[in-house]
């Protein structure tokens, strides 16, 4: 899924500071699963806000919708009643980065906010920890690496680690970091294929990954 | 036992404090609360084993968001107590409000009379 | 001869080669190179010119690199993939060439998170041993990447390093040998210390072969004290130093301990000369280039043999 974590609240606290009345939107996808953008999320920042503006003096009035999922038009055309008939000064996404350009893209007149960070594609390690196993480079390799993705998850992405600065399983940037060269190679030596790890892999294609440009999908037999 | 206790806490009954959601503190506050505190049995001797201990993470939480909008975390709390401490109950009653009372009133309600 | 430098001869003739390194400054003044440089003139082979080390901004490897070629010092330059995509490490290398560099040593780079820009983006599209594989590419097929042909074909040694002391230990000799496999022709290794273990590693990189398939520099970096010697210890990954060596740099006098340092340094080339498979050794003296002459020579290896 894709993970993501709420903003700041001092941030979020200065990106409404001139506004009285905002819609603020959560979505029931990945957000929801990795509980930073959900309906519950949702509450906790509206009350959050709604306490530090009574705090000042100064209240701000804010209504809450969490929609099935804000990175498909038929859900996000569920806003129009509300942005229509309310005077919104702004509508605040809880969404990862696509929820508010998806908003944005529809809804043409009003401002829009970003209220979470959108971190990367992982899943869950435990109840409330998270982490970061694909980069999406578009053209997955890896099943020559132990079914373990060096890119996503090597510090320096190597092709063919592990570097030199790999320590009793750690990376050198953090003890916390697993070294993924040293479970690629406990992994390739359980599954009695170490002797591929001893072949040079070559240089990487990477037009399939973000740096060949915005990527696009398309299913012809899907599409209308 | 006829202990006294404040009479400004007003009590909530859950059934056990791991009920107590982030949002029941976050409304209290909001609708004008001076502080709120949970009561909860000792640690290790919840009848649903963790209860307790969920509750005062989500304590620490709230406490969390306080604090990102400038607001004393000292206004939420979690105690710890077993049922059959009618005197420990008064006196944490008696403390927290003390606590509070040196705080001053919510600056939620202050905030909204200024305006 | 691969490129025909000192380094590559010196190899060829049968000597025990000698190379030292410097690191530019973070700034642009030229003077303190020519001074650091005066004091390896004559000491070694060839300089290792690093490449912003530890992710520090200093003045660019390839720029010393030539200032040391005007010196009458011949240079290898270190160049990493953490700072430049293949468009620009193979023009970089053209360029190297033009400018009479022949020496490259091929690394990844330490993460910038270590070093005084850590809010950078990395590059990383390649990474240490596929930069052997271009080198090689673009000398012997005369190709880039691409297979577009070369208007002039460059000529390089092309040098990797490579830590015995990182883990997994079993890997590491199949990882020197990933680097021959792609083409590497001279290795210099991490700091040793750990002298049993270094030997250990070495037995197994003579008994498949490798080193008659490359020349293997051992890393020599003279300890200054005992804070440096506990420093490296905690520090830097794998390189754990013996406490037989702390023990000695107690031994003396505080404002002795740089001459023991020194003295170990010395005993540890001496041994180098004596483990099979190694060509030589190369001095990284950290800021203390001005001692490098007195372990060259304590060692027994001066004055440098003369190739034509």
């Amino acid at each position: 899924m894709v993970v993501a974590e709420q903003k700041p609240i001092e941030e979020i606290l200065v990106m409404v500071a001139d506004f009285n009345k905002v819609l603020l939107t959560g979505c029931k996808g990945c957000v929801t699963v990795c509980c930073s953008g959900g309906q519950k999320e949702v509450g906790i920042l509206a009350s959050a806000l709604k306490i530090a503006r009574k705090k000042e003096g100064r209240e701000i009035e804010i209504d809450e919708i969490t929609l099935e999922r804000q990175c498909d038009p038929e859900y996000v055309d569920q806003l129009e009643e509300p942005i229509a008939s309310n005077k919104y000064d702004a509508v605040l996404s809880m969404a990862c980065s696509v929820g508010p350009q998806y908003i944005a893209k529809r809804y043409e007149d009003i401002l829009v906010y970003p209220c979470l960070n959108t971190t990367f594609i992982g899943g869950a390690l435990e109840h409330g920890v998270w982490a970061e196993f694909c980069q999406a480079c578009g053209s997955c390799g890896i099943h020559n690496f132990g079914a373990l993705c060096p890119i996503a998850r090597c510090a320096k992405s190597l092709m063919n680690g592990p570097c030199g600065g790999s320590a009793g399983g750690k990376c050198e940037i953090s003890p916390e970091t697993d070294c993924v060269w040293h479970l690629i190679y406990e992994r390739m030596s359980r599954l009695g294929q170490l002797d591929k790890m001893g072949n040079v892999v070559m240089f990487k294609d990477w037009t399939s990954s973000r740096d060949g440009g915005p990527r696009k999908m398309v299913r012809e037999d899907l599409k209308q | 036992m006829r202990l006294n206790y404040p009479s400004n806490v007003k009590i909530i009954n859950v059934p056990c404090t791991g009920r107590v959601d982030i949002l029941h503190l976050l409304k209290a506050v909001e609708d004008g609360a001076d502080g709120v505190y949970v009561a909860g049995c000792l640690e290790g001797d919840c009848h649903y084993l963790t209860g307790n201990l969920k509750a005062k993470k989500r304590v620490n939480y709230v406490k969390k968001v306080l604090e990102g909008i400038g607001m004393e975390p000292e206004r939420v709390e979690m105690y710890n107590m077993s049922a059959a401490e009618g005197a420990r109950f008064a006196e944490i009653a008696r403390e927290f409000t003390q606590r509070i009372q040196e705080l001053g009133p919510s600056p939620v309600r202050s905030g909204a009379k200024a305006a | 001869m691969k490129a025909g430098s000192k380094l590559e001869k010196v190899f060829a003739a049968g000597h025990f080669a000698v190379t030292g390194e410097l690191g530019p400054p973070r700034g642009a003044d030229a003077h303190h190179i020519h001074e650091k440089a005066e004091y390896l003139k004559g000491m070694v082979e060839s300089v290792n010119v690093t490449d912003n080390q530890t992710a520090v901004v200093r003045m660019a490897s390839m720029a010393v690199c030539r200032l040391l070629l005007d010196m009458g010092i011949e240079p290898n330059l270190q160049m990493v993939c953490r700072d430049r995509n293949r468009l620009a490490i193979q023009a970089d290398l053209l360029g190297a060439s033009a400018l009479g560099i022949k020496n490259v040593l091929c690394l990844s780079g330490d993460h910038q998170k270590f070093g005084d820009h850590p809010q950078a983006k990395n590059v990383f599209d390649i990474d240490s041993i596929q930069l052997i594989a271009v080198l090689k590419k673009m000398r012997d097929e005369g190709k880039l990447i691409n297979d577009h042909e070369c208007e002039g074909i460059p000529q390089y040694f092309i040098g990797a390093a490579v830590n015995p002391f990182a883990d997994p230990f079993e890997f590491r000799v199949t990882r020197l040998k990933k680097k021959i496999d792609a083409g590497v022709d001279f290795i210099q290794t991490q700091c040793i210390y750990n002298m049993e273990k270094f030997h250990t590693y070495m037995q197994q990189a003579y008994d498949q072969g490798l080193t008659e398939k490359c020349y293997v520099m051992a890393g020599i970096t003279p300890l200054k004290s005992v804070g440096m010697a506990r420093y490296m210890q905690k520090f830097v990954p794998g390189l754990d130093v013996p406490e037989e060596y702390i023990e000695r740099l107690k031994g003396v006098d505080k404002k002795k301990q740089g001459d023991e340092g020194i003295k170990i340094a010395i005993e540890q080339i001496q041994e180098m000369k004596e483990t099979k498979g190694i060509a030589g050794v190369h001095v990284m003296a950290i800021e203390w280039e001005e001692r490098v002459e007195e372990i060259v020579s304590g060692a027994g290896l001066l004055p440098r043999p003369e190739v034509s």
